[in-house]
């Protein structure tokens, strides 16, 4: 297993170079020099020239990129231009709003999707079966933003139930701070809900027509515990490592979900940096989301061997 | 040459190219979700079409004598902000968003798929150097990436199409090398060799035709996705610029008058739900038709 873990990683390296690259060279797309970027409004001369020294702008790109990444590894991802802040900084201060959100929509999601996939692969065929895939195709097709602005419309505008928007830290109020969250994950846990709905249904398709389920149907067990005992456990394997894949999807998602519920997190953070041509924050959440996923992916090949047995020995 | 050719499922043969082509078509038909896709696809084409012939308002013709009303008789659907008749605008936008999801995912497919098939054909460094590159594309969230490049580029409805068509590029990429691995396999690939073709024929006219059932597949799929990244990015203020109409800037609007004119928020995103699911439908009906494992 470890052998197997080492290699994954081997090959994840080169990639990583690769992402690094693409992440700087986002900058060279932009018109004019890069210097005026990296400065923003700022035009005093010492500074411009502190700047084109640090970035080393003078030299080859090959050694602009080098300067960078050093900077990079260092935990140095430059300077934002309208706080001041490190990048590094700014993230750092966002990230918990978004991991808040990302765990309660992932709560949603598998309370949503896991049951669901269930029923319709034991029911395959049946009207519940066919509801339940309308219903997931449906999640898949609504615009998660617009089921945000709908969900707004009808609890907070017309029926006064939640918050519309804001955000309170859980330290400060935790019930306050999970009823402003409440709309917002179920918003964005509804979408992954879908994914994962349509791929434990497959999944347990697959396996309750193994050899082992009929064997335990033939020993005269109860359905329940066929089902939830023998098949879930098998069925589930591939679930664990797609639901660390899915965090692509939950950032994406989390860029508009905290746009339409103007929550302060990572999501709102990007799309501030864009409006502001705050360069440096867009590479650095670029960045730091690609090396994310990448990490997720190694964790989910992790996860598989653990689940399982079978390959724990090889 | 010519029983090298028969012996390709894609064959010349004009007799079993059609019986294959009703066999995909009757297996189509019946697909009762697929057919409601088709429809749902082709009522918004149509749309999109013939907008400029409609007897519609000019969707940018403000009028301040009926700004935010109600759906009325005179406007179906309402007026925005600036009195713009809201139907009028929601067809129009259709041209975005079609043009949106049919121009990214042309941009994926010339690039992804050729790429594809060099990797998944010549393997070795070609295909180390392309695959390492496409799971680094792979790795940063579509949106983000996409949200990226828009940035980069500059906001526009062009350059939003360019960066979905880029963020998109990396999963024809890797749809079309595994298939080009399976099917270097095949005899008549083999024989195809041994006969002494030249490798350009043996890509144009035995893989390629071979990898395309799959990419049509994806690409509908795709079309879907893409379709909800250009009105997300609209929505952000990164796609289609005012004061043209698109169904996410549209959104990006009404989210601000949800109290006084919540029809505004309504239609866009109803529209954007039943195209993205048509092309979602339409997608998973062509998958079980062009399945060739059970007929």
């Amino acid at each position: 297993m470890l052998a197997f873990l080492l290699r994954r990683i081997l090959i994840a390296i080169p990639t990583v170079v690769i992402i690094s690259i693409m992440v700087f060279g986002l900058q060279h797309l932009l018109p004019g020099d890069p210097l005026l970027v990296l400065a923003g409004e700022e035009r005093d001369p010492a500074v411009l020239e502190a700047l084109r020294e640090k970035y080393r702008l003078n030299d080859p790109i090959p050694v602009q990129y080098l300067a960078w990444v050093g900077n990079a590894l260092q935990g140095d991802l430059g300077v934002s231009l309208r706080t001041n802040q490190p990048v590094t900084e700014l993230m750092a201060q966002k990230l918990p709003v978004t991991i808040q959100l990302a765990l309660m929509s992932m709560v949603f999601a598998l309370v949503i999707g896991i049951p669901a996939g269930i029923l319709s692969a034991v029911k395959k065929g049946t009207a519940t079966d066919y509801v339940a895939n309308v219903v997931a195709l449906s999640g898949l097709s609504i615009p998660n933003f617009w089921l945000g602005i709908m969900l707004i419309l009808l609890v907070s505008v017309k029926w006064q139930l939640l918050p519309a928007s804001g955000y309170v830290p859980p330290s400060e109020d935790l019930w306050q701070s999970i009823r402003t969250m409440l709309m917002p994950s179920f918003v964005l846990g509804t979408a992954l809900a879908a994914t994962l709905m349509r791929h434990t249904r497959s999944s347990m398709i697959g396996v309750l027509s193994a050899d082992y389920v009929r064997t335990a149907r033939a020993k005269g067990l109860a359905e329940r515990v066929v089902i939830l005992k023998h098949a879930l456990r098998n069925a589930l394997t591939p679930i664990v490592t797609l639901t660390a894949l899915l965090f692509g999807e939950l950032v994406a998602g989390a860029v508009l979900t905290e746009q339409i519920f103007t929550i302060p997190g990572f999501g709102k953070l990007v799309v501030d940096a864009v409006f502001n041509r705050d360069y440096a924050v867009v590479q650095g959440i670029v960045l730091v989301t690609a090396v994310g996923f990448i990490v997720m992916n190694l964790f989910a090949d992790a996860m598989y061997f653990v689940l399982n047995p079978r390959l724990r020995g090889s | 040459m010519t029983r090298t050719a028969t012996q390709a499922p894609a064959s010349n043969d004009p007799v079993l190219e059609a019986r294959a082509e009703n066999r995909v078509w009757k297996k189509f038909r019946s697909h009762k979700s697929a057919m409601l896709g088709g429809a749902l696809v082709v009522f918004f084409i149509l749309i999109a079409l013939a907008a400029p012939l409609l007897p519609i308002p000019d969707p940018a013709a403000t009028d301040w004598s009926a700004v935010r009303k109600a759906p009325s008789w005179a406007h179906w659907m309402g007026t925005d902000e600036i009195g713009r008749d809201v139907m009028s605008r929601l067809i129009w936008g259709a041209q975005a968003s079609l043009a949106a999801g049919v121009v990214s995912v042309g941009i994926a497919v010339l690039f992804g798929v050729p790429l594809g098939i060099l990797a998944g054909y010549f393997g070795g460094w070609t295909d180390a150097v392309i695959s390492r590159c496409t799971e680094a594309l792979l790795a940063v969230p579509f949106l983000i990436l996409a949200i990226a490049l828009a940035a980069f580029l500059g906001p526009s409805l062009t350059n939003a199409m360019i960066a979905i068509g880029i963020s998109a590029t990396p999963i024809f990429v890797r749809l079309t090398r595994g298939q080009v691995l399976s099917i270097r396999q095949e005899n008549y690939i083999e024989s195809a060799l041994a006969v002494g073709l030249p490798t350009p024929k043996i890509l144009s006219r035995y893989v390629l035709p071979n990898v395309l059932p799959p990419i049509l597949v994806q690409s509908t799929l795709t079309i879907a996705t893409a379709i909800i990244a250009e009105a997300s990015l609209s929505f952000l203020g990164l796609g289609q610029q005012p004061p043209a109409p698109s169904w996410g800037s549209m959104l990006n609007t009404a989210k601000n008058f949800l109290n006084q004119a919540p029809w505004m928020a309504m239609w866009p995103g109803v529209s954007i739900f039943f195209v993205v699911l048509g092309f979602n439908l339409l997608g998973d009906g062509l998958r079980d038709a062009l399945d060739p494992r059970d007929h």
